[in-house]
């Protein structure tokens, strides 16, 4: 049984928590790749958290060309295409911990510096500016005791509890699946929806994209039950 | 976007007698889903703190402008919320503007006797002025000093200006003071100087039950579009700005004739900051010499505050440009974008931080991108209307005041309690 957050996973009702965020600037600063790699090595593992996941809660409808800020930076700022192709597909997920996460990500820039004979500066964009964020938990007093309780609640919930359950707890809080799925495999024992909810990939898309796909997966177990 | 009002929009918080919990209530209509119920649950967290913000005036300028809306919000959330407006003499606001623009790297001469007028109004103030509140929020620099003062509370230092390059005098006189605030915010990164303490990240935010963004019926915005003797025959291009050359209105028209070549258009350059101005009345002149005889071009020149103006303009452009090549935040890019229009805007960072690049509108780096792109959007009204809508919804999650309602309440819970 594993409490977080002021839910038990196993408990017949599920407590949907939310959270704001404040971001905290950290005053360094980068205006080239090589930059971008030496200083991704020195910050916070909170900063890396900051670029890679929680950027999807600043980014809560639309969906940017790369999703995260590392690529996006090197992309539009700085007009380094492949770079930026190959940091957009580090699923963050793939690593058990940001500091993995972030050798993973100096790799990818020290090899690709590697190749080149020039590196690219800011020319006419703008400086990366590393920052952390400050996640406060909200509850937001929506409760679930059934399927079609979570169905609605999802529906309804502010956005950022989207993100808490699936990014939040799935990563920062060490769980091996998201709050969701853990909840209706354990408190609902519906293990074919819980796998088919562990198997989204949130970090493919907008958190209004994720609650569309969460609702959808409800709906169809709903209609076929 | 126009529409015609129904009441419940026309019954926003702006309206006489409504109940400030009713005033919160009345977002539910313009913001994101479960956000209002989600600002009622995050200030359960900090009923009964309070909290005092200061600022230089109470009316005009960004901070004055959010402080009218936030104060009565908050306290309506439980928070004990109290606004403050320090008294200055007439040499001392003489002092700040000319600190005000040396802060934002203009080269100002402040004599040492300058500075003490203003070491002098800060402590007058700090002992005039109530004080006492878990958390003091000094807006901008004008009241900054009071801090050599405090006494309790978490004092935070909320800085509005652009300090990217300010003159190194000026700043290392302000720097003694920002070092003994817990804390200091700013609009964007980038604004931010080196300071050992934390530094949180706000952006502004736009009230969408103003009256500068409120909706407003047809026969309103041709009323007053109208009255500014501007005909509605032609697709608008539009530029909101003060009359400065950071707001490049030379390149905004240089932009329009690029366009105009094979589009019959119209530009409108609105913008106050003319009177009492030197460098405003010689970019209005400059304007007025590159347009020329041209009468699809009309400079208009708009008091302060003039809100249902600026909201009626936005809401008749086809495009909006903002052709800055320095800007502060540049919220106008979010007023538009909230009204439904695409924004073609300069490489400044709050503009670029607003519009996301090629679906929201376009970022440009010269009058030639701009006049490129308002040439591209001009040939495909679809897309106008796609990024017009998509635009609008990108402001909703993230520009509209509620966003900065729940980042002030997250501080208030954050800030340890002193």
């Amino acid at each position: 049984m594993t409490k977080q957050s002021g839910y038990t996973i196993s408990d017949s009702t599920f407590t949907f928590i939310g959270c704001s965020e404040v971001q905290e600037i950290l005053g360094q600063q980068v205006e080239d790749e090589k930059e971008l790699a030496e200083l991704v090595e020195e910050v916070p593992l909170d900063s890396i958290h900051f670029h890679t996941h929680s950027y999807f809660l600043r980014h809560r409808f639309i969906e940017r060309a790369y999703p995260n800020d590392f690529a996006q930076w090197v992309v539009m700022q700085i007009g380094d295409r492949v770079l930026g192709e190959r940091l957009a597909v580090v699923d963050p997920f793939d690593y058990p911990n940001l500091e993995d996460l972030r050798e993973e990500i100096i790799s990818i820039i020290d090899d690709h510096l590697s190749r080149m004979s020039t590196i690219p500066r800011v020319a006419f964009g703008e400086p990366f500016h590393f920052k952390r964020s400050r996640i406060l938990e909200v509850p937001t007093g929506l409760e679930a005791r059934s399927l079609a309780e979570f169905r609605q609640a999802v529906a309804d919930v502010d956005v950022s509890a989207i993100y808490f359950h699936m990014f939040e707890a799935h990563f920062r809080l060490g769980r091996e699946e998201s709050d969701f799925s853990a909840w209706i495999r354990m408190g609902l024992g519906l293990h074919e929806l819980a796998d088919r909810i562990h198997s989204i990939n949130p970090y493919l898309g907008s958190l209004e994209r994720l609650r569309s796909g969460l609702i959808t997966a409800c709906d169809e177990f709903l209609t076929r039950a | 976007m126009e529409r015609d009002l129904t009441s419940a929009e026309q019954n926003g918080p702006e309206k006489e007698g409504s109940a400030l919990t009713t005033a919160l209530d009345d977002y539910r209509e313009v913001s994101p889903k479960g956000t209002v119920d989600f600002l009622y649950r995050l200030s359960d967290l900090v009923k009964g703190r309070s909290v005092v913000h200061v600022s230089a005036v109470r009316y005009g300028g960004g901070a004055a402008e959010l402080l009218r809306r936030l104060v009565p919000m908050l306290t309506a959330l439980g928070v004990e919320a109290r606004w403050e407006v320090i008294a200055g003499t007439q040499e001392f606001f003489a002092v700040v503007k000319r600190l005000t623009d040396a802060l934002q790297g203009r080269d100002e001469k402040i004599t040492e006797d300058m500075y003490q007028t203003f070491r002098e109004i800060n402590e007058r103030n700090a002992k005039a002025l109530n004080l006492e509140a878990d958390m003091v929020m000094i807006h901008d620099h004008q009241p900054a000093g009071m801090v050599e003062h405090r006494t309790s509370g978490a004092w935070l230092w909320r800085c509005h200006l652009d300090l990217s390059q300010p003159q190194r005098r000026a700043w290392t006189f302000l720097r003694r003071y920002a070092l003994k605030y817990d804390a200091a915010i700013f609009s964007l990164s980038g604004f931010a100087q080196r300071l050992p303490i934390p530094k949180f990240l706000m952006y502004p935010s736009i009230d969408p039950l103003s009256p500068k963004n409120r909706e407003m019926a047809r026969s309103e915005i041709n009323q007053i579009v109208d009255r500014l003797g501007i005909p509605r025959t032609k697709p608008m291009i539009l530029q909101v700005a003060k009359f400065e050359r950071f707001n490049d209105p030379l390149g905004a028209i240089h932009a329009y004739r690029i366009v105009k070549k094979h589009h019959d258009c119209r530009l409108v350059l609105a913008g106050s900051g003319v009177m009492h101005n030197p460098e405003g009345e010689a970019v209005l002149a400059e304007s007025r010499e590159a347009a020329g005889r041209d009468p699809d071009i009309h400079l208009v020149q708009l008091p302060p505050e003039a809100d249902l103006e600026i909201n009626a303009l936005q809401r008749t452009a086809t495009i909006v440009l903002q052709k800055s090549i320095k800007e502060g935040f540049g919220v106008t890019v979010s007023e538009a974008m909230w009204k439904g229009k695409p924004v073609v805007g300069g490489n400044a960072e709050g503009i670029a931080a607003q519009i996301i690049d090629e679906v929201t509108g376009y970022v440009v780096h010269s009058a030639e991108g701009a006049g490129f792109r308002l040439r591209h959007l001009l040939n495909n009204p679809g897309l106008i209307t796609r990024m017009g809508a998509v635009g609008r919804e990108h402001v909703r999650r993230n520009f509209l005041i509620t966003r900065q309602l729940g980042d002030f309440l997250t501080l208030l819970k954050i800030m340890p309690l002193q």
